[in-house]
């Protein structure tokens, strides 16, 4: 049977707000564990919770990115359940009215762009964190666990797709498009190595063709966009296996182990209705009044789809010009070499080509290399006056990130800059001629195989810096 | 006649240990509130808006001001086990 997937993803944001959702206390991942606590955020009995302003104002602003309609009245709810990681027994959250609802946005994969709904995006409140500790160290085998409730009650935001996804890849790309938003939102950092960006994926499968959704399983613990496809491509072909067999698809929550590539059970999953969430009475609701909305929306930045367009309206070639908007260090430094006078498909190459690679091999982020637009557009600049090969632009761009100085500095000091002065080519070919007398005539009579040999004398006079094609014409200048 | 409910169900998601006794008497008592929700429930209320909270205000919110944590020595001090400047609880997973 073919099977079509059919995706969903939940996402958590951490906000990088400076005080906790509902209490003063700091959001500061670095502090010594329990030192930013405090009655409300450790559910003392008879503490209060008091919404943070900006934590509203930026559920709203990603709201209105996410092209959301925003609520004009929503309220908290009490999420019950037990977990010693939730000092409260119950997490307030949102349930029937949250503040964002109804959005989208477009991912594309290969060329192809698709609309993904955006179901809501709620307010709620981050759990502590938890050690478990064991011989293994896995959750399983634990003796005790160690509980840290720096992170409780930090501003915690969750975006719900629709299940409009529909392959490994699209829910990768959904999730690295949205990671950029947010990213360039100015809200979160976004890092999903640090937890504070997190994804979900709900999974079913259905036989192509058809309407009706199968069974749906949660996969979690996916730390990488690549670790969330090889999660969801295994998790389809898990289920297309059991139901070609003839077996049933359990709906419960299943773990993605890196090392093993697979997804282990974790536990059946609650039904909603077990959470009894009920609302939560020590809040009062949350109106975003039309002009508190505007306001919010006067302070959204160009958005990276909308930065991608214009760059493309530059002359970039649409992958680059996705890569360029989606990052934050990119896009300055391309910013800043067209400012500096470089051609855009040029520096749009130069910036996601080679410096997107030294800066992964180097694990050194481009914000923090030495380059400078000012670089790329002499760069840009030597290369176009056909001062340096493309090979020896390549050399020069690498001394520059490694901070050796401007191109044109290091380029001397490497010798790697070509010699462009005609006299001097001509020279050394009239040289080569000079010696080569016989194979000359050769090539003059007809021989063309031996305008190789002789431009590569020319190289090897001229110790590899003559631009070849320049060589080759002076050549056939001289034999006439 | 009361509401049926399974009790054992919301003793589980309570975490709390009840006896055949106790199951039996908080069935009725619990059942009879729900019973009593229910003819609430038959009220009128069409036109009327939802009342999530008693008080007619919205937004009352904080800035984004950092104000000082508890000690932490004084609240592991609380804590029935504490080590290194961490709670220790025992292992736990989800279903019991
Ligand atoms: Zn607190």
């Amino acid at each position: 049977m073919k099977w079509e997937p059919v995706i969903g993803i939940e996402v958590h944001v951490e906000l990088e707000t400076q005080s906790k959702m509902f209490c003063g206390c700091a959001v500061d991942f670095e502090a010594e564990p329990n030192t930013n606590v405090c009655p409300t955020c450790l559910g003392l009995p008879g503490a209060l919770p008091v919404p943070n302003r900006k934590a509203i104002e930026w559920i709203t602003k990603i709201g209105l990115a996410f092209n959301c309609s925003i609520s004009e009245r929503s309220q908290f709810h009490r999420k019950n359940y037990f977990y010693s990681d939730q000092p409260k027994n119950y997490q307030i959250s949102q349930f029937d009215v949250p503040v964002c609802h109804d959005g989208w946005i477009d991912v594309t994969v290969d060329g192809e762009t698709s609309r993904i709904r955006v179901n809501r995006a709620h307010m709620e409140e981050d759990t502590g964190k938890s050690i478990h500790v064991g011989e293994s160290g896995r959750i399983h085998s634990a003796t005790e666990t160690l509980l840290n409730f720096n992170r409780a009650g930090v501003p915690l935001v969750e975006i719900v797709s629709e299940a409009d996804i529909r392959s490994a890849a699209q829910a990768r790309a959904y999730a690295q498009t949205l990671r950029t938003v947010v990213a360039a939102l100015g809200v979160s950092d976004a890092k999903l190595e640090e937890g504070s960006i997190r994804f979900d994926a709900n999974v079913s499968i259905r036989p192509t063709g058809t309407e009706a959704f199968g069974t749906k399983v949660e996969v979690k613990n996916m730390n990488s966009f690549r670790s969330l496809e090889r999660a969801v491509d295994f998790e389809i072909l898990r289920q297309a296996d059991i139901l070609d067999q003839g077996g049933t698809i359990d709906q419960e929550t299943r773990h993605w182990d890196e090392g093993e590539g697979v997804t282990h059970s974790m536990r059946s999953k609650e039904g909603s209705s077990d959470y009894r969430y009920f609302p939560e009475p020590d809040l009062l609701p949350i109106e975003v009044t039309d002009e508190w909305r505007n306001e919010i929306a006067a302070t959204l930045p160009e958005l990276p789809a909308a930065r991608a367009a214009r760059y493309m309206g530059l002359g970039v070639d649409a992958d680059s010009a996705t890569s360029l908007a989606g990052s934050d260090a990119l896009t300055a430094m391309f910013q800043s070499s067209l400012a500096a006078g470089a051609p855009a498909q040029v520096a749009a190459n130069w910036l996601t080509g080679e410096v997107t690679a030294w800066s992964r091999r180097a694990a050194i982020d481009i914000a923090d290399s030495a380059l400078t637009g000012a670089h790329v557009a002499q760069l840009a600049g030597m290369v176009a006056a056909n001062l340096l090969s493309s090979t020896a632009a390549k050399e020069v761009l690498g001394y520059v990130l490694a901070g050796e100085g401007d191109p044109e500095t290091v380029a001397a000091a490497h010798d790697l800059v070509q010699i462009n002065d005609s006299g001097a080519l001509e020279s050394a070919v009239d040289q080569v001629i000079g010696e080569n007398e016989d194979q000359f005539a050769r090539l003059a009579g007809g021989e063309d195989k031996l305008i190789g040999f002789f431009v590569g004398q020319v190289m090897r006079v001229t110790g590899g810096k003559a631009d070849p094609r320049a060589v080759t014409d002076i050549i056939r200048s001289r034999i006439g | 006649m009361p509401i049926e409910i399974d009790i054992a169900h919301v003793a589980r998601l309570a975490r709390i240990e009840l006896s055949e006794r106790q199951l039996a008497d908080y069935r009725a008592q619990l059942g009879v509130i729900l019973d009593h929700a229910a003819r609430v429930q038959e009220l009128p209320t069409e036109g009327v808006a939802p009342t999530s909270h008693p008080l007619d205000m919205v937004n009352a919110f904080r800035e984004d001001i950092v104000r000082p944590s508890l000690d932490r020595d004084e609240v592991l001090s609380q804590a029935p086990d504490a080590t290194d400047g961490f709670f220790r609880v025992p292992p736990s997973l989800d279903n019991e």
